[in-house]
């Protein structure tokens, strides 16, 4: 529909959308994060949905404490390997649609403790994450700005057609494989169906 | 407190056949320590807790040292008779000291507000001869620290409550902490690649150079 005709009827009292926007509008300001921290970054979560940053005003104050109640992760903090296993497995036990916001640089790296030998480089290796928020750790203006990101993200999904969300594909598996522990490192140590190692070339120059 | 040398000597009337040695540190602390033998460990630490004189009831830290096996040179000259004349000759021989594990344990009192008494355990060697004897009957405090020290080194505790992984889970082979662990290669992706890790990046990242 026209913008501008849309803008006009409002004017006129005449509130005019599509099934599509009312629904995505519906899912967008009601998303329940899952209530759980791994690490520092959860003091910055906890704070941002304190009075003073007020997460309530995108309607997803509702801090979850059943995965089977959460359409949010907020992966807040340093996933080791011995945790990882347990994330994968919450998030599965998520019903769809679920969206998953990795925050800090742990979570969406491994940050400074990358060089350890327990610590995941990444959640993105395992799960499909749809923000990711540097910083360490963020501070609460970026999670509100992360939440902002995935609510636009959320309104522009089409609910047909090809790119369609994965909650509504029959023949996409809403599921992912829980890593196993294995004698010297997690098996299998990514999950090739989310994520690849970036293909760069270095010594090329800009 | 009574020097290291008196604790020494104290411990080794007290405990007898005990054979204890002290390790200087050279550093400005001057923390010497108390090498203490695997077979009479159990016995001297008891008497340094329960001594009168001594009364080391807390154990505030306990924790591991790996030594990888060391070359030592080694060069004797011996007079020898070379072509019908007497020379000196060096002949350098290359010795290999066998590594070992090693617990540390810093005891201190509560009761007389003294301290800290360092005490070390050493293994027999890095492969099989691996067990020490726990001291968590003497002091309740070092069960996680000990089962730590298993996790990350690989030392046995003999007498242990409850030895299994603390950090790491339970299937897992390696010890973490010991100077020739080898890490799983998981640098696929490393955008500010520097030192150490920029040659396992490389491997991940052909240049064209």
């Amino acid at each position: 529909m026209d913008e501008q005709l849309r803008h006009e009827l409002g004017r006129q009292g005449i509130f005019v959308t599509t099934l599509e926007e009312l629904y995505n509008w519906g899912r967008k300001n009601s998303l329940w994060p899952l209530g759980f921290g791994l690490a520092c970054c959860a003091i910055e979560m906890i704070a941002t949905s304190m009075a003073r940053f007020d997460l309530a005003r995108f309607g997803a104050e509702v801090f979850r404490p059943s995965p089977r109640q959460a359409d949010l992760m907020i992966v807040a903090g340093t996933v080791t390997k011995k945790m990882a296993p347990q994330v994968v497995r919450l998030y599965n036990q998520m019903a769809e649609p679920k969206y998953v916001i990795a925050m800090g640089a742990c979570a969406i790296s491994g940050g400074p403790f990358k060089q350890g030998y327990n610590v995941l480089k990444g959640i993105d290796r395992y799960l499909p994450v749809d923000v990711h928020i540097p910083g360490c750790p963020p501070r609460p203006e970026a999670l509100l700005d992360a939440f902002m990101a995935l609510q636009q993200k959320i309104a522009q999904q089409s609910l047909t057609g090809e790119h369609r969300p994965r909650h509504l594909r029959a023949d996409v598996p809403g599921e992912f494989p829980v890593p196993v522990f294995g004698a010297h490192d997690l098996q299998p140590p990514s999950n090739p169906q989310v994520w690849s190692a970036p293909q760069m070339r270095r010594g090329e120059g800009a | 407190m009574e020097t290291l040398e008196q604790i020494k000597a104290r411990a080794e009337a007290a405990v007898p056949g005990a054979i204890l040695g002290i390790l200087l540190n050279s550093s400005p602390s001057a923390q010497h320590s108390l090498v203490v033998d695997n077979e009479h460990a159990l016995a001297v630490a008891g008497f340094l807790r329960d001594d009168p004189q001594l009364r080391l009831d807390y154990l505030s830290n306990a924790t591991g040292v790996d030594w990888l096996d060391r070359e030592v040179k080694e060069s004797n000259i011996t007079r020898q008779v070379v072509d019908g004349v007497e020379r000196d000759i060096e002949v350098t021989s290359v010795r290999v000291v066998p590594g070992y594990l090693e617990a540390v344990y810093h005891l201190y009192s509560m009761e007389l507000r003294h301290g800290p008494v360092i005490l070390r355990l050493r293994t027999g060697n890095r492969s099989d001869l691996v067990q020490i004897p726990s001291l968590t009957p003497l002091w309740r405090g070092a069960e996680f620290q000990e089962r730590e020290i298993y996790d990350l080194y690989g030392i046995q505790f003999t007498g242990h409550p409850d030895l299994r992984r603390i950090l790491m889970w339970d299937g897992f082979e390696d010890h973490p902490m010991r100077k020739d662990y080898v890490d799983p290669d998981d640098f696929e992706y490393e955008p500010t690649p520097h030192d150490e890790v920029l040659e396992r990046a490389a491997r991940h990242y052909p240049t064209t150079k």
